[in-house]
Parts: structure tokens; C-alpha cells; sequence
């Protein structure tokens, strides 16, 4: 049997397979689409998770708005719409990475906080420092807290739930610890740093700008780079992701460190913004990052969903307690609807996940 | 091609074990470039741990592992890709959330300028590498969904596109059509042709003689011999492969065949399986032969209420059970050994007494409370019955061997005196030894008048414990074998009928 017949596939060395089965194995492929390329993309959008939870930030500002016309249309109301999300933005970026490797990270409350009250210090003990010297530092800081958790979680093999629940106590220690009993008062911040929090370029936020353009950067890296498509791997099934030999524990230390440093650097924004730091900064913002991931349509087994969805999620989270107290509706139902949105989002997933199922399994038999 | 030089790749004693599981004793492969080489041996016979450590899966504990004549030692797969080594293993290992695509290409995908993913590179090169294989699949649909045989092309397309100097098949066309399976051996043959090295392993002798030009023979974790294809015969090769007689392996003893106890009726679930009818007699052990992904473990899983089915009727003892219930099913005297003992079977971090007593804490339990003394006494008769070998029954279940392990499991159904034992490939991972155990325990229990429904894909086994033989395919059954007619060759053709030819 060493004759070549590359030539002749059809060939039949005598093994006594039945050449009428040609018809039946090929019906059992899946054929490719005949869509064009323009019209794959539309309906690639049109059933995009992204877009719908967008429509709902819309419904949300459409109905505010028509309500309050300052809710968009002043100046207070747009600064507000664009600045109040940006630092949840940043932890929900950086959540959602986390997640789509099939982990998650709790203590981005406690990194941001311990970074907050870091940017105060610097600028109480050395007040000529540039403003770009304290946002590194905080970042680099937030990148070395959020290393502690991705080796553990990389190395240890303990669920990354575990360790960041612990991490979260910790770092919140530190902090608190360090701080005692003082605050950071907006008056303890050069003039430099607390325009930061406050300035627009074109009417729009210095805040929300940074805020985007770490967004852009990340799902650019994710949709477009092998490090990133290997995140997706990795969550979506991390014994394979082994097998394929790509390089899991980097990859997770990776989205560790940028959730930490992005934690960090929200820390740093954070006190631009509001000029005060308090023992409570960021106290429930982890859960508020998780959340805002999943509505946005990132899977919290990991594998799918983008961050782009992460970050209109942080929107609509943000956007819809401003808008519901001026909507005339209690403060017990605000969260409740904040709640019903995520239990949505993970009844809307699960029920497409099992049509989805069951239609590919229609598929195969009907072929 | 040169024969003289080094071989590809050379394997000489290389030894595995796990805890106190050996499960590769003495593995030797000489494979020579331009070369098919089939591996072949009986399930557990140390092929696929060959294979892993070959991939660098796992580490050798010792023996000399050379490629091209150069020593080499991975420590992970990524090592062996780099050596040029791709590996297709038994069990398809995709992304589900990610598409075909990025399945074949992951780690390795074509960049465009400044490091970009290319992805129409990618989906052009995924559709010449799918019209190579002669299929048709849509490269931007996900994994997820995907037929078994489908999943297969796509770990074939993606070892064709790592254009490796050694491949090795871990059985892959368990779950192909013939058609199919023609496909993959013109691209092995253009692969071999192409001075590439190529280790197949198949446990169908008709496709090791149309494909390969040597085969080696492994045996219980040894390598036993190798042979030039043309100068041996498949006789030749089964006795090199068992060994031993097979009727020492399988005391099956006649038992006396009485009343149906389980029938099942037009068993149906979408995209699962169809129209499924069978029946298991008091006293009968019926064996459900099939391949990989046929759906046996489905319908098993099913029958006992784990999972849903859409129509069709399950009784025992003429009286209906409920779907979906497996409560209901274990009141009706229905007793289920999943597959995967450690994970389903057993509560691995407890003792053996909490393991036995587990199920039938509701009866010996006085007024809902369970004491350590009540279990002891439930349990101990039926450990010692069962020869269980622990030290003491309060050792736990984890540090037991796999044989050991499933007679716990065993044990504890028994204790529930049910009418029907549903068992999912009863010795898988067992040693040789206690296979014999685990079988002469079947085989009494039958004769006691216990109906037991076995699925497994070892074919000597099903071939020489069951009364009689049940082959799915594709969700169908495909033939009834009485045990004097279950040939091997019978149930493989059974299992490989595609329903339109069926029909």
C-alpha cells in the first residue's frame, strides 16, 4: 500500500467503505455562509450584544431627557454623562479582561483606594511633582498589586475568586493602616492636578478622553493581537488553551497586572476628580466593575463578549442611577433595577445559549 | 527516504507513572521519516501515554527520547510544536466560543504589518487547507456545535497547517465515516510523501493495513514488537496484542435470563439520538457498543434521569419512571456507575463507609439523623462482600486504585438493592488485574438476577460480557447482536453504518 494516490483522493485501497456515502458525510458539514462580506457584518452587529445594551443607554437617556431637558442638554448634564462613568469605565475594561480569561478580580476597589490615597501623599510630601511623575507612579502601583494576584492566581492555582476576596481585605488594610486617620483634602492638591479632574477638551471630559483612549487600546489589542485572541482561548476553555502549548500563566499574570494597573491609575483620576480621599474610596466599585462586564455581554465563564460592551455597560449602570432619581423613582427600586438589569443580562444569555444549542443540534440532524 | 539516517523520531524505555498507576512501562517507537508507523495495543496498553509525552502532555520518568536524532525533553506543548511535532488526540480539544478559524491558527496566527492578526489570511488559508481536506466548512462559525467527525477535520487541518515533521494521530478516525476517513489517509499518504514522519494509532486493523508501513505492537505498558506490515498478518498482530486467552480475561458464567426489567421505548432527544428501543432482562447483561460521540453515554444518562429526553417512555418492571428525576429513577430500582467515577461516581474526599451509606442514608438514617456507628454497620457487609482492599473502611476514597475505586461505587448501589445496574465503561483506568475483578463481580451479579445495561468501548469486553449487543451510531441503533453472533467485526460495522445506508 505505499503507491502514491495523492492525485486520486477517491481512491479506494480495498477497506470496503461505501462510495455512496460521499452525499451523506459531506451533508453532515457545515457549509460556508453565502453571505457577502458587507452583509455578514450587519448582521454580525445587528445581533451584537453591544448594540442592544446600547439601545437600552439610549431608551435610558431618551426618557430621562424627555423628562428633564437638562439631563443631556446643558452643560452640567452632558460634563456629567460623560465624566460621572469614565473611572468605572477603566475598572470595567480591566474586569472584563480579567473575566474573559475565565477569572475574576474583587480587589480593584481596594488598589484604587490605596492608590488615591498614594496620589494625596505624594503631592502632600512633595508638592512640586509633575502631574504625569504621580500618574505613572499610581500606575506602576496598581500594576504590582494587581502582579501579587495574577501570581497567585497563575502559580497557586487557587480560583482567582478566592485570592482577590482575600487581596481585596488586604490591600484595604494597607491602606487604612497607612492613612489612619487623616483625609486628603482638595486643598492638600496643586491647582495643576485638580483641573485634571475638571477640564474638557471640545466639551468633553480630559477624564473620559484618557477613559477611551484605554478602551480603544485594549479592545484594539484583543480583537487584533495574538496575545489578546489568546485571552479568548484561555477563558474559553483553559485545558485545551494547555494542549495548544500557548503560554496560559503569562497571559493570566498579563490581565491581572492591567486590571491592576488600570485600578491604580483610576485611583489617581479619582481623587482629580472629587479632590477628597476618604477611607471609603471605592468601597463596592469591584462589584460595580463585574456588573457593568456582564451586562455588557462578557461572559462570566470567560471566552466571548468584548470590552466595548463593558464599557457602554459601565454607561448604563452610571447613567441610569443619575437618571432614575430625577425619573421621580425611589432609592430601594434604583438598585433593584440595577439588579433586574443584571439577572437579565444572565437569563438573555443563557437563553440564547440554549437556542443556540439547539438549533446547531436541529442542524445536524436535519442535514 | 534515507533510511540510513537518524530517525525521526526514537522512543527506547520510556517509562511513566502517576502516583502508584504505571501507565507506561517500557514504551519503545522507532519512526523514520517518509514513513506511516501504526501503534497499536488493546485500551490502557500505554499508547496514549506514549503519546503525551511524546507532545510534552507529560514528562518520561526515564528512557531516551530523541527527535532527528537529537535528545529532546519537554516540558510542555508548546516545546514540541516548536520541534515540529502536532499531535491530534483522541478527544478533540477546541475553543468552543472561538470560531473554526482562530481554532486552527491559535497561538500561531498570521500577522499582517505592525503584528496585526490577518484574519482574511487566515479564513483564505483555512478554506485551502478544508478543500484540501475535501470538506466544507464555514471558517467563521464557532467550534461550538460542531459534530465530533467535524471537530476531528478541524484538528487535522490544524496539524496540516503546523507543517510538522512528526505527526501523530491518536485515533482519529474513531468517529469518521468512511468517506472521511479516505480523506484523511490521502492527506497522510501526501504528508508521508512529503518526507514527514506519521504515527497513527487505530484500533481497526483493516485501516493500519491500508495505511501504514510498520506497525509496533504495546502490550500492558511494554513495548512487545515491531513488524514491516507486509511481513505480518492481522492474526499475528491480535495474539502479539492480547497475549493472553481471551476467555481467562471475561469469566463470563451463564445466568438464567428471566423477565424484562428496563424498557425503553422510542427514546428520542434532538441532535442526540433517535428512536432508541431497548430492553434489559433480569439476569442479562446487555453491552451498548458504539464510537466515540454515538450517544451511548447520552442515552445511559438519560434512561436514568440525568438528563432530559423529548418523547419515548422508560419503565422498569412494566411501570412508567419518570423523566428527569433520577430520584424517581433510583425508587424504581435503577442503579447508575457513571464514566467518570472519580468526578460522578464517588465523593472522592470522603471515606469508603460515607460513599456506601451515601445513597441509602434515608433508609438507615433514625429520625433524619445518620450517626458514624449506623453507617459502619450499612456499610461493612457490602465492602467486605465486594472484596474491597482498604485497610479499614474509614480510609478515603481518594487514595484508592481505580479498581478499587469502582467496587466502592459498585458497593454503594448495591446497598439500594436495585433491580437494574446501568454501568458506563466499568474498567476504564483500571489495571489489567482488577479488570478481571471488576468483570467475575458483573458477571455474578447477572447471575443473582441483576439486569445490567454496560456501555463500553473496549470491544473485547462488550464482546465477552454481554449476552447481548446493542451498536449505536449517530444517535441510532444499528444492530442487535445476539452473543453468538457479536463479532468484532459485526459491531464495528454497525457502528460505522451511516443512517442513510441504514435505512
Amino acid at each position: 500500500m505505499s503507491q502514491t494516490d495523492v492525485d486520486r483522493p477517491d481512491s479506494d485501497p480495498g477497506a470496503g467503505h461505501d462510495s455512496q456515502e460521499v452525499s451523506v458525510s459531506e451533508a453532515l458539514l457545515v457549509e460556508p455562509s453565502r453571505l457577502s462580506p458587507t452583509r455578514r457584518a450587519l448582521t454580525t452587529v445587528l445581533r451584537s450584544r453591544e448594540l442592544s445594551i446600547f439601545l437600552v443607554l439610549v431608551a435610558v437617556v431618551v426618557l430621562a431627557t424627555s423628562k428633564n431637558e437638562s439631563f443631556l442638554f446643558s452643560a452640567d448634564g452632558w460634563r456629567n454623562f460623560l465624566l460621572n462613568p469614565s473611572i468605572l469605565l477603566l475598572l470595567a475594561v480591566g474586569q472584563g479582561v480579567v473575566i474573559i480569561t475565565r477569572n475574576v478580580d474583587l480587589s480593584v476597589g481596594s488598589v484604587m483606594a490605596l492608590t488615591a490615597y498614594l496620589t494625596g501623599r505624594l503631592f502632600l510630601e512633595q508638592p512640586g511633582l509633575p502631574v504625569v511623575v504621580v500618574l505613572v507612579a499610581c500606575l506602576l502601583v496598581g500594576a504590582l498589586l494587581g502582579l501579587v494576584n495574577g501570581a497567585l492566581v497563575a502559580y497557586g492555582g487557587v480560583p482567582a475568586l478566592v485570592i482577590t476576596l482575600g487581596t481585596l481585605y488586604i490591600y484595604r488594610g494597607i491602606m487604612l493602616t497607612w492613612a489612619g486617620s487623616d483625609r486628603i483634602n482638595a486643598g492638600d492638591l496643586p491647582r495643576e492636578f485638580l483641573q485634571l479632574g475638571t477640564r474638557t477638551v471640545m466639551t468633553i471630559p480630559v477624564l473620559t478622553i484618557i477613559a477611551f483612549v484605554v478602551l480603544a487600546v485594549v479592545g484594539y489589542y484583543l480583537h487584533t493581537a495574538r496575545g489578546g485572541r489568546e485571552l479568548y482561548a484561555i477563558g474559553s476553555d483553559p485545558d485545551a488553551a494547555v494542549l495548544y502549548g500557548l503560554p496560559v500563566r503569562r497571559r493570566i499574570l498579563a490581565a491581572f497586572v492591567l486590571s491592576g494597573a488600570l485600578a491604580g491609575l483610576a485611583g489617581a483620576l479619582y481623587t482629580a476628580r472629587y479632590g477628597t480621599v476618604s477611607s471609603n474610596v471605592g468601597l463596592g466599585i469591584e462589584l460595580q466593575a463585574v456588573a457593568a462586564a456582564v451586562i455588557g455581554g462578557i461572559a462570566i465563564f470567560g471566552g466571548s463578549g468584548t470590552v466595548w460592551g463593558a464599557a457602554i455597560g459601565a454607561f448604563l449602570l452610571v447613567t441610569i442611577n443619575r437618571a432614575l432619581p430625577s425619573l421621580g423613582i425611589e432609592d430601594f427600586w434604583q438598585r433593584a433595577v440595577v439588579g433586574a438589569l443584571i439577572l437579565g443580562a444572565i437569563v438573555l444569555d443563557r437563553v440564547l445559549a440554549v437556542r443556540q444549542a439547539r438549533r446547531l443540534a436541529e442542524s445536524r440532524d436535519h442535514s | 527516504m534515507a533510511a540510513t539516517a537518524a530517525p525521526v523520531l526514537e522512543l527506547r524505555d520510556v517509562s511513566k507513572s502517576f502516583g502508584p498507576v504505571v501507565a507506561l512501562r517500557s514504551g519503545s517507537l522507532r519512526v523514520d521519516a517518509g514513513s506511516i508507523h501504526a501503534l497499536i495495543g488493546e485500551n490502557g496498553a500505554g499508547k496514549s501515554t506514549l503519546v503525551k509525552v511524546v507532545a510534552g502532555v507529560h514528562r518520561r520518568d526515564a528512557g531516551v527520547f530523541e527527535l532527528g536524532g537529537e535528545p529532546v525533553d519537554f516540558s510542555s506543548t508548546a516545546e514540541s510544536k516548536q520541534s515540529g511535532v502536532a499531535v491530534i488526540y483522541q478527544e478533540p480539544t477546541l475553543f468552543p466560543d472561538l470560531s473554526v478559524t482562530e481554532n486552527i491558527f491559535m497561538g500561531r496566527q498570521l500577522l499582517a504589518r505592525g503584528r496585526r492578526i490577518d484574519r482574511p489570511a487566515m479564513y483564505a488559508e483555512a478554506e485551502r487547507l478544508f478543500s484540501r481536506l475535501g470538506v466544507r466548512i464555514d471558517p467563521r462559525r464557532p467550534a461550538e456545535g460542531l459534530s465530533i467527525a467535524d471537530q476531528q477535520i478541524i484538528e487535522i487541518a490544524k496539524a496540516i497547517s503546523l507543517d510538522a515533521r512528526l505527526l501523530v494521530m491518536d485515533e482519529p478516525t474513531a468517529a469518521l465515516s468512511g468517506v472521511e476517513v479516505e480523506r484523511l489517509f490521502a492527506v497522510a499518504r501526501s504528508l508521508r510523501d512529503e518526507g514527514r514522519a506519521l504515527v497513527f494509532i487505530s484500533h481497526r486493523f483493516d485501516e493500519v493495513f491500508a495505511l501504514a508501513d510498520t506497525v509496533t505492537v504495546m502490550r500492558d505498558g511494554s513495548y512487545i514488537d515491531t513488524r514491516r506490515i507486509d511481513e505480518t498478518s492481522p492474526s499475528e498482530l491480535v495474539s502479539l496484542m492480547v497475549g493472553r486467552d481471551v476467555d481467562d480475561l471475561f469469566p463470563k458464567t451463564p445466568a438464567q435470563i428471566g423477565a424484562p426489567v428496563l424498557q425503553v421505548r422510542g427514546l428520542n432527544r434532538t441532535g442526540v439520538f433517535h428512536d432508541v428501543d431497548l430492553e434489559v432482562r433480569a439476569g442479562e447483561i446487555v453491552g451498548l457498543a458504539g464510537l466515540v460521540g454515538a450517544g451511548r453515554s447520552e442515552v445511559a444518562r438519560a434512561v436514568f434521569g440525568v438528563d432530559p429526553y423529548d418523547s419515548g417512555s422508560v419503565s422498569i418492571d412494566g411501570k412508567d419512571v419518570r423523566s428527569h428525576d433520577p430520584r424517581a429513577a433510583i425508587r424504581a430500582g435503577m442503579a447508575f456507575i457513571p464514566e467518570d467515577r472519580r468526578k460522578q461516581g464517588l465523593v472522592i474526599d470522603s471515606s469508603v463507609t460515607r460513599n456506601v451509606a451515601g445513597v441509602i442514608r434515608r433508609s438507615i438514617a433514625k429520625a433524619g439523623l445518620l450517626t458514624a456507628s449506623m453507617e459502619n454497620r450499612a456499610a461493612g457487609p457490602w465492602a467486605g462482600r465486594l472484596e474491597v482492599k482498604t485497610s479499614a473502611l474509614d480510609m478515603n476514597a481518594a487514595t484508592m486504585s481505580g479498581g478499587n475505586q469502582q467496587k466502592v461505587v459498585i458497593a454503594k448501589w448495591l446497598a439500594t438493592d436495585p433491580k437494574l445496574l446501568i454501568i458506563d465503561e466499568p474498567t476504564r483506568g483500571i489495571d489489567i488485574g482488577t479488570k478481571a475483578e471488576v468483570h467475575r463481580l458483573l458477571s455474578e451479579l447477572a447471575g443473582q438476577g441483576l439486569a445490567i445495561l454496560m456501555i463500553s468501548s473496549e470491544l473485547p469486553e462488550v464482546l465477552g460480557m454481554a449476552d447481548r449487543v446493542l451498536v449505536l451510531c449517530e444517535g441510532r441503533i444499528t444492530a442487535e447482536l445476539d452473543r453468538a453472533d457479536a463479532t468484532p467485526e459485526a459491531v464495528m460495522h454497525a457502528a460505522t453504518t451511516h443512517l442513510e445506508t441504514a435505512r
